[in-house]
């Protein structure tokens, strides 16, 4: 791991975070990503050798619901607060997908 | 003026409000006029409030005043209360202080919201905090920092620091928080007043805005443990619409505050404490534990090996946590949306994307989150995209989950066997309330304000903060006490315990009394 990252490296990890970035964030999160990371470095040193990960400290679930009908959110209630609703269909608008 | 200074310095709690409103000494419309007096008087100078909803409070409180005998007996009658603005208030705007949802009204109540309401409490506003709950001091709020009452120029802690400054500065007796990794317990803290974070599930989580899932608990800020116990009794129990939420019974935590606590064995991580830790402040958590030990509780010396790892290991897990947690906010189903415009991409972005970049669509989703999102949560998303993509998963996160297996095994085994302890106890903060500004461009040294509190995150378990001291600059000083597992009872029993015997939650702080 290096202790700061390439401007290509940041770029590629805003591509798949869907975040578009201006030079001043490539250059300041190249830095602090670094940093955080060379501090975090020290877990791996850790001996883990099977210890299992802990993903959720849930110790006991509530038993199943039924399967079956209950009240939800009206739809058009559902989709008004959508910044391009369209409410005569019931849809999210979206801009173009293809082209 | 003169009748709120009265009030103030005799200092409500929730039980007196509550008491009160129920004899009809005073009626919850008075109540909740006085509390809106108090937001308007103090609030801009504290900044603890993104939305107030005056008449909204006003109306519920005058319906429980007419249709008295419905509400009388309920437990929270007539309280007035300060909410998180990441707890969905149905038909009030709830923006988790980002630009991302500043226009957000949500169209349905979290769980918590619902079951105070239901108790008679009255909601007075929204508490503003740090974007997502992203942050130590509530300076990452896109809507500006909160100011600490005792100290203007001072944080208040993050993220849930409205809230804390909200009761510190005596505005409501009840404040909702909620602490992902020291949120409600920080801020209770470095604003002098008590914070519970519950067992993970013992608060239901629906309708809170999501940062780290597996570390989200919601929980309640007061002035007295007593307080604390009355809020959780309202608050706590099984949802069918958050699967994590746990089964187990609801006691009513105000009978277990019995005061006495002899034979309650209470564990000190001595090595733990030896570094970064403010002189003052372990003076305090030592003057603090010989209190406990005076009522008749017993010091023990417990190791937690793994201790150490737990920053690193946080930031790793909820860093991860959060990037797939805020990947819903990209302008399609609620929430901002970028105009199309003209775009910046920084230089490489363009041959590393994936092929929906290209498109009007994903060119709508990266402006959308660029500009609604500030630099703290970018910065968390960032790092969480990178731990959790191919090649790196194994080395960092899943790295990250097994440590978290150790630190958790070391807490129980803290907590069984012959020598088993009843409670942690250890500082909230290493510090007391830091100056505004000091820390913001040190991302890492901000995120260490944090080693205390980030363990009881991870390991689920509840821990609560209670006022023990204040430094010689008069800023508050926090004892956490970390408990067993859906054991909020024992745990505060301790707490109210040391309340009993300490003033250090009676004085006012000096905005209020003037």
């Amino acid at each position: 791991m290096p202790s700061e990252f390439s401007r290509d490296q940041i770029a590629a990890i805003a591509a798949l975070a869907r975040l578009e970035l201006d030079p001043a964030e490539v250059e300041l999160f190249a830095r602090q990503l670094g940093d955080i990371l060379a501090y975090a470095e020290q877990v791996r040193r850790v001996d883990t050798t099977g210890v299992p990960p802990t993903a959720s400290v849930v110790t006991r679930h509530a038993t199943d619901r039924a399967d079956e009908l209950r009240p939800s959110l009206d739809r058009d209630v559902a989709i008004e607060s959508a910044p391009d609703p369209a409410l005569d269909a019931g849809f999210f608008k979206v801009p173009r997908v293809i082209g | 003026m003169t009748s709120d200074r009265m009030t103030t310095s005799a200092g409500i709690t929730v039980r007196s409000v509550r008491d009160d409103v129920r004899a009809r000494a005073r009626s919850a419309s008075d109540v909740c006029r006085a509390a809106l007096a108090r937001i308007e008087s103090l609030d801009p100078h504290l900044h603890a409030f993104n939305t107030v909803v005056g008449e909204r409070a006003l109306a519920r409180a005058a319906e429980i005043d007419r249709d008295f005998d419905r509400w009388r007996d309920r437990p929270l009658v007539g309280v007035p209360v300060a909410v998180k603005d990441n707890m969905c208030t149905r038909g009030v705007r709830t923006t988790a202080s980002s630009r991302m949802l500043e226009h957000y009204v949500p169209p349905y109540d979290a769980t918590a919201v619902e079951r105070l309401e239901a108790a008679g409490a009255v909601i007075v506003g929204k508490t503003n905090c740090d974007e997502f709950s992203m942050g130590s001091s509530n300076e990452n709020s896109a809507f500006g920092p909160v100011h600490n009452p005792w100290a203007l120029d001072r944080i208040p802690g993050g993220t849930s620091g409205g809230s804390a400054a909200a009761v510190a500065a005596r505005i409501t007796p009840l404040a909702l928080g909620s602490d992902t990794g020291g949120s409600i317990r920080q801020p209770a803290s470095l604003c002098g007043v008590v914070g519970l974070k519950p067992t993970y599930g013992r608060v239901s989580r629906y309708g809170l805005i999501a940062f780290a899932s597996s570390l989200d608990q919601i929980g309640p800020i007061a002035r007295t443990v007593d307080d604390a116990a009355l809020a959780l009794n309202v608050i706590a129990g099984a949802d069918p619409r958050d699967a994590t939420s746990a089964p187990e019974a609801v006691p009513d935590f105000t009978a277990a505050l019995t005061g006495d606590v002899r034979g309650a064995r209470i564990g000190v991580p001595r090595a733990l404490l030896e570094h970064g830790v403010d002189v003052q402040v372990s003076r305090a958590i030592m003057t603090a534990l010989d209190t406990l030990a005076s009522r008749g509780a017993t010091l023990v010396d417990v190791q937690l090996p793994h201790a150490e790892y737990a920053i690193p290991v946080y930031y790793l897990v909820a860093t991860a946590e959060a990037s797939s947690n805020l990947a819903r906010y990209d302008g399609v189903r609620y929430g901002f949306r970028a105009a199309p415009g003209a775009s910046h991409p920084a230089p490489g972005t363009q041959h590393s994307a994936p092929s929906t970049q290209h498109s009007a669509l994903g060119t709508m989703y990266a402006q959308t989150r660029a500009r609604g999102f500030g630099p703290e949560v970018k910065r968390r998303i960032m790092l969480g995209t990178y731990v959790l993509s191919a090649g790196y998963y194994d080395a960092y996160y899943l790295k990250a989950q097994q440590v978290r297996t150790l630190i958790l095994r070391d807490y129980e085994q803290a907590f069984s066997g012959a020598d088993a302890v009843d409670a942690i106890a250890m500082p909230t903060s290493p510090t007391p309330a830091f100056k505004i500004g000091e820390r913001v461009d040190d991302p890492l040294q901000m995120y260490l304000a944090d080693v205390f509190t980030v363990s009881a995150n991870l390991t689920g378990l509840p821990a609560v903060s209670v006022p023990c001291g204040f430094a010689d600059n008069g800023l508050p000083i926090g004892l956490q006490l970390t408990g067993r597992r859906f054991d909020e009872a024992g745990l505060l029993r301790l707490a109210d315990a040391y309340q009993r015997d300490t003033e250090w939650w009676k004085p006012a702080p000096p905005i209020v009394t003037g």
